[in-house]
């Protein structure tokens, strides 16, 4: 089943130089379950088309349909009810909200979405090794920690797409392999469909497929 | 003087400013004026004469001590009248101004006294004689049917000095100009002006260190007008001189911008007998000059009246005798030599 | 090569000009009300220091009366006689109409130097006097500037302006004074310098040592602190603006200095473009503050004179004179000021590594540590306050009370609002509310400065308010019981007054004669009233204290009644001789209040007052009347007695009048409260609009989790509202501790009565949601602006390569 369908998928930045165009025609399918890779030079519009693909922002031309809905016919309110239900996103810079405890941002989105469950929320505090440190702030805590509390955040409500931008990039090499282990793993335990923007050809090859973006346009590698 | 005087009497401590004084010297309006012949009527005359502009009675004394030393004494009540009419309570357009000077040869203390009159704290009554302004004052004590002048104490005391002193008068009044009336210029400004140059004096002087008990010679003027002098003349040297025999002088010469000086005489015999002489009979020179209160001024001086065979240098026993009051001036007493010698008072004013 | 780093500096204000215009306007705005409240204080000081050097009373030593009275002439002379230095002095005022001018005789002949009356040209003054106009009838007055008299009798004295005249006042000669008001014993002799100990033992005089310190001075010290601290107020509050201002530009700067110093522009040259460029700035900002804060002045100088007027009794002149000292003070502190509030921003740029990512810097969370150790210096703080009220005395302890309070308060707003936002968030609400009250908390520390200065204007606003309107409730109510009588005339002559009499006999039930001498008491202007017996007084009179038969010993002659000011003046307590005539004292026999009259006051028996001041003619009368005769007896008077309309006005003409004084009186306070919390909710909105720029990253995730900008705007609006109104109610106690201190130790000090404190809540009402809107103001920009910002701001903040 298509959880993700991207069709002529077109954008353009206005920039002081004059149109920019990032995305010139991109077309990507993500079904339940599946994992997919997004790798691309510096530019070639892999964020955007995360974006995208997260209901973050709308194409100019093109669609993009989440679990079957329209992203643009859905107005403000319904792509932040869609990101609410269905869009686990993890950034690389983690983006955690600063004001909230460990175990209030892993519960936040989960909380936001009605679907708020203390034992998975445990459960998963404890797998990604934060269980320690729920009451303290993100500020107080490592890189590393970081990362696993924005990846415990992403799963927490149990949405149905994941979409992970460099998540390990911030990373040492054995720290990012085991945060994507895990973040593999506790995909596979949901069903979520996961697409991860990297730019590590290593990393890129432990998921299910792989699409290389570039100049606006993807191939499969 | 009379204009000088009248001047310097509205230069009233820093309230007062001079525009507008100047030129009240110049009119005489509603004041009585001297006129010749002049009629004396004492005791009444040596008290005060409210419907003329400006009066004073002016002591000043040449004094020895026991310790040997010289000193100078002066004391001096004026009255000047905004409007030739007494008043009652404080509004009364006469004022009093006092001042008191004591010299010695190194020292020279200067006090200043003003009121306002018909309050009482200044005046002067004529029978009994008194002359006040607050605390000092020139009383008479001569005996009944003596002329009250002729006998007198004298009282007066400034930051540092005081002086209480007996003054006994051994001649008559002395009668200035033609029978006291005083021509003071060309154009015939005049005042009143009589004397008594014949007083032994006797007291004690009381300076920083203590009292010092004195003996000498006095001499009282008395002196009132409404006329000024004229507008050019803006000072004068005055001389009072004791000789050896007994004999008196005065001598005054009114200093013109045009560097004329109408001079005036009077010679006294030691009977009281007095003789006038007119401008130019009598000759002033400067000699000597000094720095005092940062003005120039000539403290030493040649006195000539061939008419009598004078020919005389003084020379002050403080050059720096300067009177630093409301408008200050010069007054101390000299020591004179030359074809005659002795003893005097000398004030000069209008060195600006 | 400052003005190449200058020249790439200040593209910047082209692009955000409305940033130019809040640094500007918060520069102007604390120089303004600075300036402004400095240039009331000076003038007046200036009004003082005149008044208080008066003929050298601040200098000199002087002789009174044995009971405080005249001398007589004849002792002046006396004394001068014994060669005492003394100068006599005639001073009383004098009536014109309905205006009054002090007048002050001197001698200028006997004058100490010290005391002579400096004659210095004012604006239309001649710089000199003519003497003999001064010293001859009908004489000269010197007058300050703009004093105006109408109507001058024929005979009057000439007026000529004098610069060091104090307002209201008028020297002249000794004569002159004696004859304006028709006496001639003067009312008090000054003795020179070192004179003092050559007075004889026998003058039956009382010696005074010089008035040191001015005593109008003192008095009004607590005004002036006063309007002092709303000034500071205003201007620490304008500087929290200018911190805002100039830290959002050199967040938003960062990057273009970066790039200039990665282009090898050296670090002193941007902080000399910077520093340069900021002088600027507060030069053109301070000037035109000094521009407003003149004006301002001016608008409140008649409202200050008037308040002077009515509780001082201090005669402090409408108009404002420019002083070039005061505009350099205020231009200096204007720089000052605008250096302090750089400061922090230039530091963060001297400290910027030249490669750290250009990124926003996220707001620190508080950390527990500071808030504790904040937490302890207010405890500190408030221990202070509390030991200076329990130690200190007088004046200057209760404005130390005061600053100390409120610093210390100022200081535990964060720490107790972030401990409230905690315990509030424990409460269940859901997490977007819990998110909100988390996010309030973070933004305590950028925001506690603003915070602050609204809990200090709100309090300021309370106590202020609250002692206003005690003072008000308890003036009206002292009004209801003095002005007992339901008619009041007053009549001209003795003949109009007989008139008036026989037409109220068997029409009015009493007749109250109204009747008072204007003298001294203990050296300072009172009067003392003659009243008759009568049950008018006996039953309405608001003693505070008294003894059992108080009205019987009054009525007897045998005891004085004494206003509340004086009493506290001179520590009197019951049973102490108070000297009303000179060689006549009587004990006081009871206390009564006497609000709003700055001076003092005594009553007496109507027959003993004849006999102490015959020369005093009654002509003012209250009447009791049943009060369905009132109009009756009214237009009777006016019609058949003949007297003007306006001399016949009843109880509630006066106590309308009497308000209409009292409101006066207080109409700056209520123009500075204004004024001040206007200023904190510029500051609250600057403050949230620099937030709002620096707080994308924190709201950021919360939108890419799925909140819409609409609710996030919703809650920046909510967030306001929350932490005005948790300020506010932590300002009411503030506010009333404030007013405790203003009415039970200040007003006693200040003004000599003690006022019983009541409680406004309803203000308080007004007050919080002045606040509340306040807030809603200052958050709504900010808000919009959150609620229309496009996405790809907000997804900038996730992009990996900035």
């Amino acid at each position: 089943m298509t959880l993700l369908q991207i069709d002529a998928a077109e954008k353009t930045y206005a920039t002081a130089e004059g149109p920019l165009p990032v995305l010139r025609g991109v077309d990507l399918r993500l079904d339940r379950g599946e994992t997919l890779a997004l790798t691309g030079e510096s530019g070639s519009g892999k964020s955007t088309l995360m974006h995208l693909a997260g209901a973050l922002d709308v194409v100019d031309a093109g669609r993009v349909l989440i679990a079957g809905q329209d992203v643009a016919g859905l107005g403000d309110a319904g792509r932040a009810a869609l990101r609410r239900d269905r869009v686990g996103l993890v950034f690389q810079q983690f983006n955690l909200i600063p004001s909230l405890t460990v175990a209030q941002n892993i519960a936040f989105q989960a909380r936001l979405a009605g679907r708020f469950d203390a034992d998975w929320a445990a459960d998963l505090a404890q797998r990604l090794g934060l269980s320690d440190l729920g009451t303290r702030y993100p500020e107080q805590l490592s890189g590393g920690q970081q990362q696993r509390v924005a990846i415990a955040r992403a799963i927490a409500a149990r949405p149905a797409l994941i979409l992970a931008d460099e998540p390990t990039g911030n990373l040492d090499e054995a720290t990012g392999d085991a945060v994507l282990d895990l973040l593999q793993s506790l995909v596979a335990e949901t069903g979520a469909a996961l697409m991860m923007v990297t730019h590590s050809p290593r990393l890129a090859a432990r998921l299910d497929r792989r699409l290389h973006l570039s100049h606006g346009q993807l191939a499969a590698t | 003087m009379i204009a000088r005087w009248s001047f310097a009497f509205l230069m009233l401590g820093q309230a007062a400013v001079a525009q507008g004084f100047a030129g009240l010297g110049t009119d005489a309006e509603g004041f009585s004026i001297p006129t010749r012949p002049t009629q004396f009527d004492f005791p009444a005359d040596h008290g005060p004469h409210p419907t003329y502009r400006i009066e004073w009675w002016y002591l000043t004394a040449t004094l020895t001590g026991d310790d040997g030393a010289e000193y100078g004494v002066q004391w001096t009540l004026f009255r000047s009248a905004l409007a030739p009419e007494t008043g009652a309570g404080w509004q009364s357009p006469q004022l009093w101004m006092g001042h008191a000077g004591l010299t010695t040869a190194d020292r020279h203390f200067s006090a200043e006294r003003l009121a306002r009159g018909a309050i009482g704290q200044a005046g002067v009554t004529a029978a009994p004689f008194e002359a006040w302004i607050d605390n000092w004052h020139m009383t008479s004590r001569a005996p009944a049917g003596a002329d009250a002048l002729s006998a007198l104490d004298l009282f007066a005391d400034g930051d540092g000095f005081s002086y209480d002193l007996t003054l006994t008068a051994d001649g008559p009044l002395v009668f200035q100009g033609d029978a006291g009336y005083s021509v003071k210029s060309a154009e015939g400004q005049a005042s009143y002006y009589y004397s008594q140059p014949f007083y032994e004096v006797a007291g004690t002087l009381t300076l920083p260190e203590g009292p010092v008990a004195v003996t000498g010679t006095a001499w009282l003027d008395r002196e009132w007008s409404s006329q000024p002098l004229s507008e050019t003349q803006d000072g004068w040297d005055w001389f009072s001189l004791q000789f050896a025999d007994g004999s008196r002088m005065m001598g005054f010469g009114l200093r013109d911008r045009s560097g004329d000086t109408y001079t005036a005489a009077t010679w006294i015999t030691p009977d009281g007998t007095a003789t006038p002489y007119p401008d130019g009979a009598l000759r002033l020179t400067p000699l000597g000059w000094a720095e005092v209160a940062g003005r120039r001024v000539s403290v030493e001086w040649r006195l000539e009246l061939p008419a009598r065979g004078v020919d005389i240098t003084t020379v002050p026993l403080n050059p720096q005798s300067w009177m630093d009051v409301s408008v200050s001036y010069w007054e101390g007493p000299i020591r004179f030599s030359g074809t005659h010698e002795g003893r005097g008072y000398l004030e000069m004013t209008g060195y600006e | 090569m400052i003005r190449h780093a200058l020249s790439g500096l200040i593209a910047h204000w082209r692009r955000h000009p409305g940033q130019l215009a809040t640094l500007m306007t918060g520069l102007a705005l604390a120089t303004a009300l600075w300036s402004g409240v400095q240039a009331i204080n000076a003038e007046a000081r200036s009004a003082y220091d005149r008044a208080a050097a008066t003929l050298g009373q601040d200098q000199l030593a002087r002789l009174t009366g044995a009971a405080g009275g005249a001398v007589e002439a004849e002792t002046y002379v006396a004394l001068r006689r014994a060669g005492v230095e003394v100068s006599p002095v005639i001073t009383g005022v004098l009536r014109l109409g309905d205006q009054r001018l002090r007048i002050w005789g001197y001698d200028p002949l006997t004058i100490p130097q010290a005391a002579a009356p400096r004659v210095t040209p004012g604006d239309e003054g001649q710089g000199q006097i003519d003497l003999a106009a001064f010293l001859t009838e009908p004489g000269l007055l010197l007058v300050a500037e703009g004093t105006v008299l109408n109507d001058l009798p024929p005979g009057f004295p000439g007026l000529q302006v004098s610069g060091d005249v104090p307002p209201g006042s008028a020297f002249t000669d000794i004569a002159t004074a004696g004859r304006l008001l028709q006496t001639s014993d003067p009312t008090y002799l000054l003795v020179a310098p070192d004179h003092s100990g050559m007075l004889p033992g026998d003058t039956g005089l009382r010696l005074e040592p010089p008035r040191s310190g001015d005593d109008i001075g003192r008095l009004t010290d607590s005004f002036h602190l006063n309007l002092t601290a709303f000034g500071l107020l205003a201007f620490a509050v304008g500087l929290f603006i200018v911190h805002g201002a100039i830290g959002l530009a050199t967040e938003q700067r960062r990057t273009g200095i970066r790039t200039l110093r990665a282009l090898g522009v050296p670090l002193r040259a941007v902080l000399g473009a910077l520093a340069l460029e900021l002088a600027v700035i507060a030069v053109l900002a301070g000037a035109a503050g000094l521009i407003l804060g003149y004006l301002i002045a001016g608008l409140l100088m008649p409202g200050v004179a008037g308040t002077l007027q009515g509780l001082y009794g201090a005669d402090v002149p409408g108009t404002l004179r420019f002083s070039p000292e005061w505009a350099a003070l205020a231009g200096g502190m204007t720089l000052a000021g605008a250096a302090m509030a750089g400061a922090q921003a230039f530091a963060r740029i001297a400290a910027m590594p030249l490669l750290q990512p250009a990124q926003p810097r996220a707001w620190a969370v508080a950390s527990g540590r500071g808030m504790a150790r904040q937490g302890l210096a207010a405890l500190a703080l408030g221990l202070v306050a509390l030991a200076i009220l329990g130690l200190g005395d007088g004046l200057v302890a209760g404005f130390a009370f005061l600053a100390a309070l409120l610093l210390a308060s100022a200081i535990a707003l964060p720490v107790v609002l972030s401990w409230l936002l905690g315990r509030i968030s424990r409460l269940s609400w859901g997490v977007r509310a819990e998110w909100m009250l988390a996010d309030a908390r973070q933004q305590m520390p950028s925001l506690s400065l603003a915070l602050m200065a609204l809990l200090l204007a709100l309090a300021a606003n309370i106590g202020v308010s609250t002692m206003v309107g005690s003072f008000r409730v308890t003036f009206i109510g002292w009004l209801d019981q003095r002005l007992a009588a339901e008619i009041y005339v007053t009549t001209a002559s003795p003949a109009e007054a007989e008139a008036t009499r026989r037409y109220l006999e068997g029409r009015a039930e009493t007749i109250l004669p109204n009747v008072w001498a204007e003298t001294d008491l203990f050296g300072r202007p009172a009067d003392i009233y003659g009243i008759v017996d009568h049950p008018t007084y006996r039953d309405h009179w608001p003693l505070l204290s008294a003894t059992p038969d108080v009205w019987d010993a009054v009525a007897r002659g045998t005891g004085a009644l004494v206003n509340e000011q004086t009493a506290r003046r001179e520590t009197m307590s019951l049973g102490d001789p108070l000297p009303i005539a000179p060689d006549v004292a009587l004990p006081v026999v009871g206390i009564y209040s006497d609000y709003g009259n700055p001076n003092g006051q005594a009553i007496i028996a109507l027959d003993l007052f004849r006999a102490l001041y015959p020369e005093v003619e009654i002509l003012r009368f209250g009447l009791r009347v049943p009060p369905e005769q009132v109009d009756a007896v009214t237009a009777g008077l006016r019609e058949e007695v003949g007297l003007p309309a306006d001399a016949v006005v009843n109880q509630a003409q006066v106590k309308a009048f009497s308000i209409g004084v009292f409101e006066r009186t207080f109409q700056i306070t209520g123009a500075l409260n204004v004024l001040t919390l206007a200023v904190a909710g510029f500051a609250i909105w600057t403050s949230l609009l620099t937030l709002a720029n620096m707080r994308l990253p924190q709201v950021a995730p919360v939108w890419a989790q799925g909140m819409t900008r609409r609710v996030l705007a919703r809650m920046e609006l909510g967030r306001a509202v929350l932490l005005a109104g948790l300020t506010f109610l932590l300002s009411v106690p503030v506010g009333l501790a404030l007013a405790w201190a203003l009415l039970a130790v200040v007003n006693v000090e200040a003004f000599g009565w003690r006022l019983p404190m009541r409680l406004f809540p309803g203000d308080w009402l007004g007050l919080l949601a002045l606040a509340l809107v306040a807030a809603l103001i200052a958050a709504a920009f900010p808000a919009r602006r959150l609620a229309r910002l496009g996405p790809d701001r907000l997804l900038r903040v996730f992009a990996n390569d900035r």
